[in-house]
């Protein structure tokens, strides 16, 4: 077999094994989210398809798959399913920059855990996540409808309102490794020398925008039931409603990854190298560290949600205008002033 | 140096047949029974009141200008922000300095904004 032939078929089982584990994580997370709500509110939550309702996401997907596809007379045919295939590409592909662990040696092949090594890593997560704005802009617009048209602009003026400190957030982290490879930033991170250490303002303010920009609690006005109905997808039903609901919790999955590469060491095991474990032992317990690790960041935004209300619109513009904007400004300054003196 | 898209390119396609085949599948596969009441806009059950393609608050519109005109100063930091680190001490120094004067430009620009209360909501 030729050396490209070998390399496609790499890159097609890491594709394939991502997007696999990726789309059950996401299944799982909503029922993740209906079962962890059911134990904050003290209810028991969905227990009766399969053991503890474990294959209620695969029940929940048929369903929705045999629901009637409505489309309104008054709306935009085209944009009306062009919109939830933008939101779902969108979060779909924008894990391929996440590097989920160092190196696995198979044979005398060394494979990258990563499915893209592109050296601008940083710039494609936020290229794609502000891409995501497109799809609730347009359902909303495209639905013909007060409500979803209400949900779909005050989504996406609070996505862009926050993708602004999420920026600053960044820029601070590649200041310090002077790189905008995702790579090389989990790796300057070795042992116990994690961002979040070093950058808690960045940490926080890079938190708090991905719960703004993935819509959750406290943050989900385009959403709020109590006056929006649906939000930007009232008009939505069937598998065309579900597309939104994944890449809804895509998002949250994604963000949760980014999160733990640039903050929390991303695969970096604390000290795992010097224990002299065989390298394939190794490999796979930095995989397991980083699934660990978005586990509990998923269940963090699931925690969240159940415990915090809702923000009015506009205290989450002043927050994200008058708080967080400038509280960026002012960690990227202070952290080119540390530099400063560390270097002279 | 274009290797390294091609991951990016066939997740992006498959991402795009997984939205395609899965919009396409519920119209298939699900009940197709219209009828006027049910494809009319949705609007609480009541008959809807003239058209959603209406005009909305400015305010949105004044957020998505400032998000441009800040994203792009966002945008002229980040080579900054990747040499940064590579540069020599008088450099790094200079470029210090010139970056602090961009950032004062940009919060005089931002106080002018929040005087004049663009970024006020009620």
């Amino acid at each position: 077999m030729s050396d490209s032939l070998v390399n496609l078929i790499i890159i097609l089982s890491k594709i394939a094994v991502v997007q696999g584990v990726l789309l059950t994580a996401v299944a799982y997370s909503v029922y993740a989210e209906r079962r962890v709500s059911a134990f904050i509110q003290n209810r028991i939550g969905p227990n009766r398809v399969g053991p503890a309702g474990l294959l209620q996401p695969i029940v929940d997907a048929v369903k929705l798959l045999l629901k009637e596809d409505i489309v309104p007379a008054n709306a935009n045919k085209f944009i009306h399913s062009l919109a939830p295939s933008i939101s779902i590409i969108v979060s779909l592909s924008t894990f391929a920059v996440i590097p989920f662990g160092d190196t696995i040696t198979i044979g005398d092949k060394v494979i990258k855990l990563q499915i893209a090594d592109v050296n601008i890593g940083i710039l494609y997560f936020l290229a794609m996540t502000s891409l995501g704005v497109y799809g609730v802009t347009l359902s909303g617009w495209s639905s013909n409808n007060k409500y979803s048209l209400l949900g779909g602009l005050r989504s996406s003026a609070q996505m862009i309102s926050y993708e602004l400190s999420m920026g600053l957030a960044v820029l601070a982290i590649i200041l310090m490794n002077g790189s905008l490879e995702l790579d090389t930033i989990v790796n300057s991170q070795a042992g116990w020398k994690w961002n979040i250490i070093l950058q808690p303002v960045g940490f926080i303010i890079f938190l708090v925008s991905a719960f703004a920009e993935t819509n959750r609690t406290p943050f989900d006005l385009p959403e709020a039931e109590q006056e929006l109905v649906g939000g930007y997808h009232t008009e939505y039903s069937s598998m065309k409603f579900a597309l939104f609901f994944l890449a809804e919790y895509a998002n949250v999955i994604v963000s949760s990854a980014m999160i733990t590469t640039l903050y929390l060491g991303g695969w970096q095991f604390p000290y795992l190298q010097d224990f002299g474990l065989p390298p394939m032992l190794v490999s796979i317990l930095q995989i397991f560290t980083f699934t660990a690790k978005v586990t509990f960041l998923v269940l963090f935004f699931i925690w969240v949600r159940w415990t915090v209300p809702r923000f009015r619109y506009d205290q989450l513009m002043n927050l994200g205008w008058k708080v967080m904007l400038p509280l960026g400004i002012a960690n990227l300054v202070v952290t080119a002033i540390v530099i400063l003196f560390m270097k002279s | 140096m274009l290797d390294s898209y091609i991951p990016i390119f066939i997740i992006i396609t498959i991402s795009a047949l997984f939205a395609i085949v899965n919009v396409k599948l519920s119209s298939l596969l699900g009940p197709s029974r219209p009828s006027k009441e049910k494809l009319s806009t949705y609007e609480s059950g009541v008959e809807p009141v003239g058209t959603a393609h209406d005009r909305f608050s400015v305010k949105f519109y004044m957020v998505a200008v400032l998000f441009i005109l800040f994203d792009i100063e966002i945008v002229f930091l980040y080579p900054w922000a990747v040499s940064f680190l590579n540069l020599d001490h008088i450099k790094m120094m200079y470029s210090f300095y010139s970056v602090i004067v961009f950032i004062v430009i940009l919060l005089v620009g931002y106080i002018y904004v929040i005087k004049k209360g663009a970024l006020k909501w009620d």
